[in-house]
């Protein structure tokens, strides 16, 4: 079918519409080249909803099976009692063999199927390094405009999580206790620190207490080694335990998230606009290598590049792909 | 040398018949006259309302009332279903795990109405939640919250109903959901150390009493087709449960270390194609069960030939019952002693199950235990793998079953002649009466007495006190098992256990036709996402309170590994839920399965929701145990496709399903 035209009607994606946003989903994960141009254009109009200025969008990621979706869950019936709207993004690896996928994170996540305040889309990383799905970018942006609060989930401790960093005003690391390896990763600096930390399956009391005082010293040493969060150095990363299963310190977390998200307020829209440069040079970099970014000029050619073609309308993705018919056309020259 | 053959013979096992159903009326004619045909045991199947805490009237009842058992709300239906059986002479086995306490807090109240003392009461109550998450499905609270029912109700028994069989650590469901022996002999072992060690925690029982609490502890196991293997793992069962029962809890009556458990032979290798077979396969693995006296079952249920095709009539079970019969006394078997002792082909084999489950049980216990490899995964994704194993060496011929991918070719059966007559049906009018009848219970009893036995059953329910006795008290106050288990929920919350499909992983077909088969597949679905734009996106639903979930699982896993994308979400999800999903995930093609008989309800009514919702257009196929006649009507109301246990040949129904996706592609 051509992606249909009921696919761009953001009107009706801005009044949270489930079958306007899904179809919009379906047009932003459409591979076709025909596809492009509507894509770039709906996210244009989508760009100003008040929702997506206003909004919060959160990237949750961390190893697999400590309790992300679960926490998601218990997380949008909290928000959805105050008054708010959500949408989810869960993203899943996409197997290399056959290209399929199963989308499981949905299965831990119980709602109320007549509540039109929240949606959950899942999406399949389709053979992307990095882990998260080709399409995650625009997704996030279709719901922001439809909702208060996006949450993109993906799975991944270290460098693989690095692209949610690009999409997420807040990116939350869940963690259970006694994950030795990720509080190694973070005193030696491998690994970003994100601008909320948590720990999940703190089950019983005594259990949450050593797991949030190990983290406080894994941090400490990042910081006396001089790591920051989030490139932010005036903000402290707060340490949250949780049980995803009984419901305990989601309050902290949705406190925490509120927190962060003021911090936010003033440098916002060039946080956003920083990942979105960031995420097209990732992008176009794991695509082409060294090669490509050179041929094409250089990293800060490209960077400038990207500042601008983006505050000309471009998404991450359409821009990735004209940068990658420049090369394709270079490299014909060259002999 | 001793002479046998000759010699007294040996009492034998008790002989049960798995039943129930429509009404505890219905049910309680039918226990009259099976015991008139000289089954010694009553076996209790409630209908999955009953087993998850509903009503009749909650609308997640919807077309399940009454159908694979009977229904018992309140005390007067358990006084209906033993009327004019006398409590103290029954030996009463019932199926029911998540609402254990609450059933035999009802039987407990309806002996004490009928003046039998409860210390008297003897029978089982299977109360083994844990392998509901991994197999039965039919869990309702969080496991810790269940581990607590499970320790509750035996430390009440043990002390009240000493000859009551608390628990039955149930391997079986493992089977059926895939477990090999090994697997089966390791997550049964597991989980009675689970329970054990919860028990001991609870401090409730006297260090000098925990072996009666062994002691009472029984098995329910399965036996499978390649039945010396399953004698081999009956005879591991009893040395490595003796092992356990010694070095781990230090019990010294050997009394105490015996392994007790009772069987149903296996059901899932029961064919839909030559159904006759079955009898046969059901006659040798129960030989696997009673030939070893050192290991043979105490009680023994038997599934019936037709176990494909639908509910079994009187007539099958009795058919089935009379297989043990001629065994247990026609047969000489019960005049010797251990046939097998000293063989050194079972006891090398014997050995070998031993030593290869032991090994699993240190993996698990490694996991932290039985509850924490369920919360991860671990062992939900084992079964999973195993049962695709099994269904692929099906589907490639590796293991021959005979009728369905061997010896095919069959004269007219005149026991299947009208196939639509070969099973029992439940009268739909059941679900209405049942309700209405639940109506005027709830009109008649002392209401102020009822709010007053929840109010205290919430309050147990938030201390660490036993929930025995708050629940007999309810029982007798004219609670429900809807309100009894909706008053719990409100204080554990529920739980949806892991589906074990996303980590599974198959090994590769290898080389060869097969291998050739799911290349094509993958590669016509590549074509396809080049055409569609997108990758097909397939949603698996389990719609109702059916818990069989194997198909759905093996589905899911198959669609993913030929490249669909694919949503699953569990058991249990209701209609609305699964019309919800396919709107947000924007699906190519919808899949519902469905075991339990409620197909006819369930079905059009997902239908019906996905039109409401601008999806009618998406296509919607059926699979499970779907008789003839409905399949055709289902057909004819627009559902695209319907397969049932006779299409093995997953290979087919993908390329079917990516035939559908292809066509509504090109249509639109
Ligand atoms: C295994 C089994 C179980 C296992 C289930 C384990 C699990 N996790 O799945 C256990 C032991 C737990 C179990 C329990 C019960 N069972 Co049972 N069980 C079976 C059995 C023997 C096999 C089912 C099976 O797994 N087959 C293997 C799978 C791969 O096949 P399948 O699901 O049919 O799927 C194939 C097709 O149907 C199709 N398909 C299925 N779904 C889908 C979906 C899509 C999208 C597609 C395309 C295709 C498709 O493709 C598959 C490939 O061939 C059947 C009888 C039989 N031999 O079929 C009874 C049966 C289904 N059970 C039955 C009953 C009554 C029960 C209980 C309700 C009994 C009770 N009163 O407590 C309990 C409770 C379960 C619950 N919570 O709902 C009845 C149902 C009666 C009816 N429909 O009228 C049956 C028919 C037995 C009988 N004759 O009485 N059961
Ligand atoms: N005890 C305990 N278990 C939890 C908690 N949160 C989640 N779980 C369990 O952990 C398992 C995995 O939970 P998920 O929510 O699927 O974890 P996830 O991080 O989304 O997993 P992936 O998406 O597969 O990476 C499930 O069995 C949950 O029930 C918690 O707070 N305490
Ligand atoms: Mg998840």
């Amino acid at each position: 079918m051509p992606p249909s035209d009921l696919a761009d009607d953001p009107q009706a994606v801005m009044s949270a519409d489930k079958a306007a946003v899904s179809r919009a989903l379906n047009l932003v994960e459409d591979r076709r080249p025909e596809a492009h141009t509507r894509v770039t254009e709906l996210l244009a109009k989508l760009k100003d909803a008040p929702k997506a200025a206003g909004g919060h969008r959160v990237g949750l990621t961390g190893p697999p099976g400590v309790g992300k979706s679960t926490l998601t869950s218990v997380l949008a019936r909290a928000v959805r009692q105050r008054g708010r709207t959500l949408g989810v993004v869960a993203v899943d690896p996409s197997s290399i063999r056959s290209g399929g996928s199963l989308l499981g994170d949905r299965a831990r996540m119980s709602f109320d199927p007549a509540d039109a305040g929240l949606f959950v889309r899942s999406l399949a990383t389709a053979g992307e390094v990095g882990g998260l799905a080709y399409a995650a970018n625009s997704a996030m942006r279709v719901l922001a405009a439809a909702f208060d609060m996006v949450v993109v989930e993906t799975t991944g401790v270290g460098q693989s999580e690095i692209d949610i960093v690009h999409v997420a005003d807040t990116v939350v690391l869940v963690i259970q206790p006694g994950s030795g390896d990720v509080l190694q990763f973070l005193k030696a600096g491998i690994m970003e620190i994100p601008d909320i930390l948590v720990v999940n399956k703190a089950d019983h009391e005594e259990l949450a207490k050593r797991a949030v005082a190990d983290l406080r010293g894994a941090l400490q040493t990042a910081h006396a080694a001089g790591a920051s969060s989030g490139q932010d150095a005036s903000w402290e990363t707060p340490i949250i335990a949780t049980s995803a299963t009984k419901g305990s310190g989601i309050d902290e977390l949705i406190d925490a998230l509120d927190g962060h998200r003021q911090h936010l307020e003033a440098t916002l829209a060039a946080r956003r606009r920083q990942g979105e440069v960031q995420w097209t040079l990732d992008l176009f970099s794991r695509k082409h290598g060294e090669h490509g970014v050179s041929t094409l000029g250089g990293l800060a050619r490209l960077k400038a590049r990207a500042e601008r073609d983006l505050d000309g309308g471009q998404t991450p993705l359409s821009l990735c792909e004209h940068l990658s018919r420049e090369y394709v056309a270079a490299l014909g020259k060259t002999p | 040398m001793a002479e046998y053959g000759k010699r007294e013979r040996d009492k034998p096992w008790i002989m049960r018949t798995y039943s129930g159903h429509s009404t505890a009326a219905a049910s309680n004619e039918l226990y009259r006259t099976n015991l008139a045909k000289g089954q010694t045991g009553l076996s209790v199947a409630f209908d999955l309302p009953t087993q998850t805490g509903y009503d009749a009237d909650d609308p997640l009842a919807r077309g399940e009332v009454g159908k694979v058992g009977v229904p018992v709300s309140h005390i007067g239906d358990m006084r209906a279903l033993f009327d004019g059986l006398p409590l103290d002479q029954m030996n009463t086995s019932m199926t029911i795990n998540a609402t254990a306490v609450w059933l035999l807090s009802l039987y407990v109240a309806a002996a004490e109405d009928q003046g039998v003392d409860p210390s008297v009461l003897r029978g089982t109550t299977q109360n083994d939640i844990i392998k509901e998450y991994l197999s039965r499905g039919t869990h309702i609270f969080p496991p810790a919250a269940s581990m607590r029912l499970i320790t509750d109700l035996i430390s009440y028994t043990v002390n009240d109903v000493p000859k009551w069989n608390p628990i039955n650590i149930c391997s079986y469901h493992l089977q059926e959901a895939g477990a090999t022996p090994t697997q089966e002999l390791a997550y049964a072992l597991v989980t009675a150390i689970g329970v054990l060690d919860a028990v001991k925690a609870t401090g409730r029982v006297p260090e000098s009493e925990f072996g009666n609490v062994v002691g009472r502890m029984s098995f329910f196991v399965n036996a499978g087709i390649r039945f010396v293997e399953e004698l081999c793992k009956m005879r591991a069962f009893v040395e490595l449960w003796d092992r356990v029962t010694q070095e781990r809890y230090g019990v010294t009556d050997p009394k105490q270390r015996r392994f007790r458990y009772g069987v149903q032979v296996n059901s899932l290798g029961l064919t839909e194609q030559q159904p006759e077979n079955n009898m046969i396969r059901i006659v040798l693995e129960m030989l696997a069960v009673t030939l070893s006296k050192d290991a043979r079952a105490r009680a023994i249920q038997l599934p019936a030939w037709n176990e494909a095709l639908g509910l079994p009539r009187p007539w099958d079970q009795q058919w089935s019952l009379r297989a043990q019969q001629i065994l247990a006394y026609e047969s000489d078997l019960l005049e010797y002693p251990d046939l097998f002792k000293g063989s050194e082909v079972v006891e090398a084999q014997t050995q070998h199950l031993v030593d290869s489950a032991w090994a699993e049980v240190q993996e698990v216990l490694k996991r932290g235990g039985a509850v924490e490899a369920v919360e991860s995964g671990y062992i939900k994704q084992k079964l999973v793998e195993s049962n695709a194993a099994r269904l692929r060496a099906i589907e490639n011929g590796d293991q021959i079953v005979v009728g369905v991918n061997k010896y095919v070719e069959s004269a007219p059966s005149p026991l299947t002649e009208n196939l639509d007559d070969a099973i029992l049906t439940v009268d739909p009018e059941v679900d209405a009466n049942q309700r209405a009848a639940l109506g005027r219970w709830k009109e008649e009893r002392d209401n102020a007495a009822v709010e007053q036995a929840l109010a205290e059953l919430q309050r147990v329910a938030n201390t660490d006190e036993n929930m025995m006795a708050a629940s007999i008290a309810a029982a007798h106050a004219g609670v429900t098992t809807g309100e009894w288990a909706n008053t719990l929920r409100q204080v554990w919350g529920e739980y949806r256990a892991p589906t074990g499909v996303a980590g599974a992983t198959v090994k590769a077909s290898g080389s060869g036709a097969s291998a050739d088969v799911i290349d094509r597949l993958r590669a016509r679905l590549s074509e396809l996402e080049t055409r569609m734009g997108r990758r097909a996106k397939l949603l698996v639903g389990k719609p109702g309170l059916d818990g069989h979930s194997n198909g759905a699982e093996q589905i899911a896993i198959k669609a993913r590994d030929v490249g669909f994308d694919v949503v699953y979400e569990g058991i249990r999800v209701s209609p609305e839920q699964i019309v919800a999903s396919a709107l947000e995930e924007g699906v190519h093609l919808i899949g519902l399965s469905i075991l339990s008989g409620s197909h006819l309800a369930l079905v059009p009514e997902v239908a019906e929701r996905l039109r409401a919702s601008g999806l009618g257009d998406v296509p919607l196929v059926v699979g499970g145990i779907i008789p003839d006649a409905d399949a055709e009507r289902l057909r004819h109301e627009g559902i695209a496709a319907v397969y049932t246990p006779k299409d093995f040949e997953l290979d087919n129904i993908m390329s079917d399903l990516i035939d559908l996706v292809d066509r509504q592609h090109a249509a639109e």
